[in-house]
């Protein structure tokens, strides 16, 4: 993670883009979410310095169900939080994040959301992610 | 005067009435194939005789929201009437390619890939709708998927109870505990739908809850 601000790192068909939560801050959920979609179907991996709102995670994944079938090769997002309190309980995970959500993200989480297929080729081949984060 | 309040107090009567009547509705969630129709089967089959969908080893068999009105559950001498609702629950992915290794051809994969987005998005509709929720996990699975914490958030912000249901106890890959320490705030149900393993507790929790729901 050296690179942790350099913009959008491109390798074989996929890029990573890193976003600080003071990106999407002051959006509303409606703003927000359609600012995400716009990277994801890009073909980035997004990953933000913070998180969403349970509402706008179920928003995220209402709006690319609809557009699965759509959008060529588009299967899904993959989402992932990976918190600062990691080691809590996940309901009092989600307390706390109540809490730092209305006071405005909970910058010790970062957020991945991306494509399901590339996602899915990051499994099959996980050296992929490290090469690129290691450039 | 005397007449307004004859009206209220019949407006109370009744209004009150009416909302212990009211079915109380029982949704069930959680990632495709954990066991949410098997598990609603059972309870239905129990109190109803018939079922509430069809089960499949092929994920996404239930692609629309199935309901079963009146549903009195007894247990212990008590009893409640609910209306169950069993989802297609929620994915983030859905890949037609998926349904092929099932003897399924391309272009019914598609097909059910299509409603199987489109009982995904019935599903979260749903939500906001439910007054009791059980979320069915398939306990052989990693719980630390982040959509089952997105559906229990999207519950607390609406303050909807929520019962845990680890399925498939009858595996022996199936870990309880580990749903327990990824939930440890919510009660955890160790089921097998399958067997109809610890149904009674199953009751008893939901009339614990149902209690709870507004
Ligand atoms: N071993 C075992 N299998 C189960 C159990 N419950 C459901 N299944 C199986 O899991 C698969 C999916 O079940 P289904 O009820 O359709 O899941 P749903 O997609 O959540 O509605 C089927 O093959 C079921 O027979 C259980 O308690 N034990
Ligand atoms: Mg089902």
């Amino acid at each position: 993670m050296a690179n942790k601000n350099s913009k959008n790192k491109k390798i074989k068909g996929f890029s990573i883009r890193f976003m600080p939560y003071s990106e999407i801050k002051h959006l509303d959920s409606t703003q927000r979410i359609r600012r995400v979609l716009e990277i994801v179907f890009n073909n980035y991996i997004l990953i933000i310095q913070g998180r969403l709102k349970p509402e706008e995670e179920t928003r995220l994944i209402e709006d690319t169900m609809a557009m699965i079938g759509h959008v060529k090769d588009f299967k899904g997002i993959e989402l992932a939080v990976l918190g600062s309190d990691e080691k809590r309980g996940a309901i009092d995970r989600l307390k706390n994040r109540l809490v730092v959500g209305l006071s405005g993200g909970d910058l010790g989480a970062v957020t991945i959301i991306g494509p399901a297929s590339i996602v899915k080729e990051i499994k099959r081949d996980p050296k992929k992610i490290e090469l690129m984060l290691n450039k | 005067m005397a007449i307004k309040k004859v009206k209220d107090f019949f407006k109370k009567v009744f209004s009150g009435l009416f909302k212990n009547k009211k079915d109380i509705k029982l949704g069930f969630y959680g990632p495709p194939n954990a066991g949410k129709t098997s598990l609603a089967n059972r309870i239905c089959k129990d109190f109803t005789g018939e079922e509430i969908g069809s089960v499949s080893k092929v994920p996404h068999e239930t692609r629309s929201v199935q309901f079963k009105e009146k549903v009195e559950i007894s247990y212990q001498g008590k009893s409640m009437t609910f209306k169950m609702i069993d989802t297609p629950g929620i994915a983030t992915r859905v890949d037609y390619e998926d349904f092929l290794k099932y003897k399924v051809n391309k272009k019914e994969a598609k097909i059910r890939a299509k409603e199987a987005t489109q009982g995904i998005i019935e599903s979260i509709k749903w939500l906001d709708d439910m007054d009791v929720v059980v979320i069915v996990l398939d306990a052989t699975e990693n719980p630390y998927n982040q959509v089952n914490i997105t559906i229990i958030g999207n519950l607390v912000a609406r303050e909807i109870p929520v019962l845990i249901v680890a399925n498939k106890s009858d595996l022996r890959k199936a870990s309880i505990k580990k749903i327990e320490e990824a939930f440890p705030e919510y009660t955890v149900l160790g089921m097998s739908a399958k067997y109809g393993k610890n149904l009674d507790k199953f009751y008893e929790e939901i009339f614990k809850i149902s209690k709870k729901s507004k």
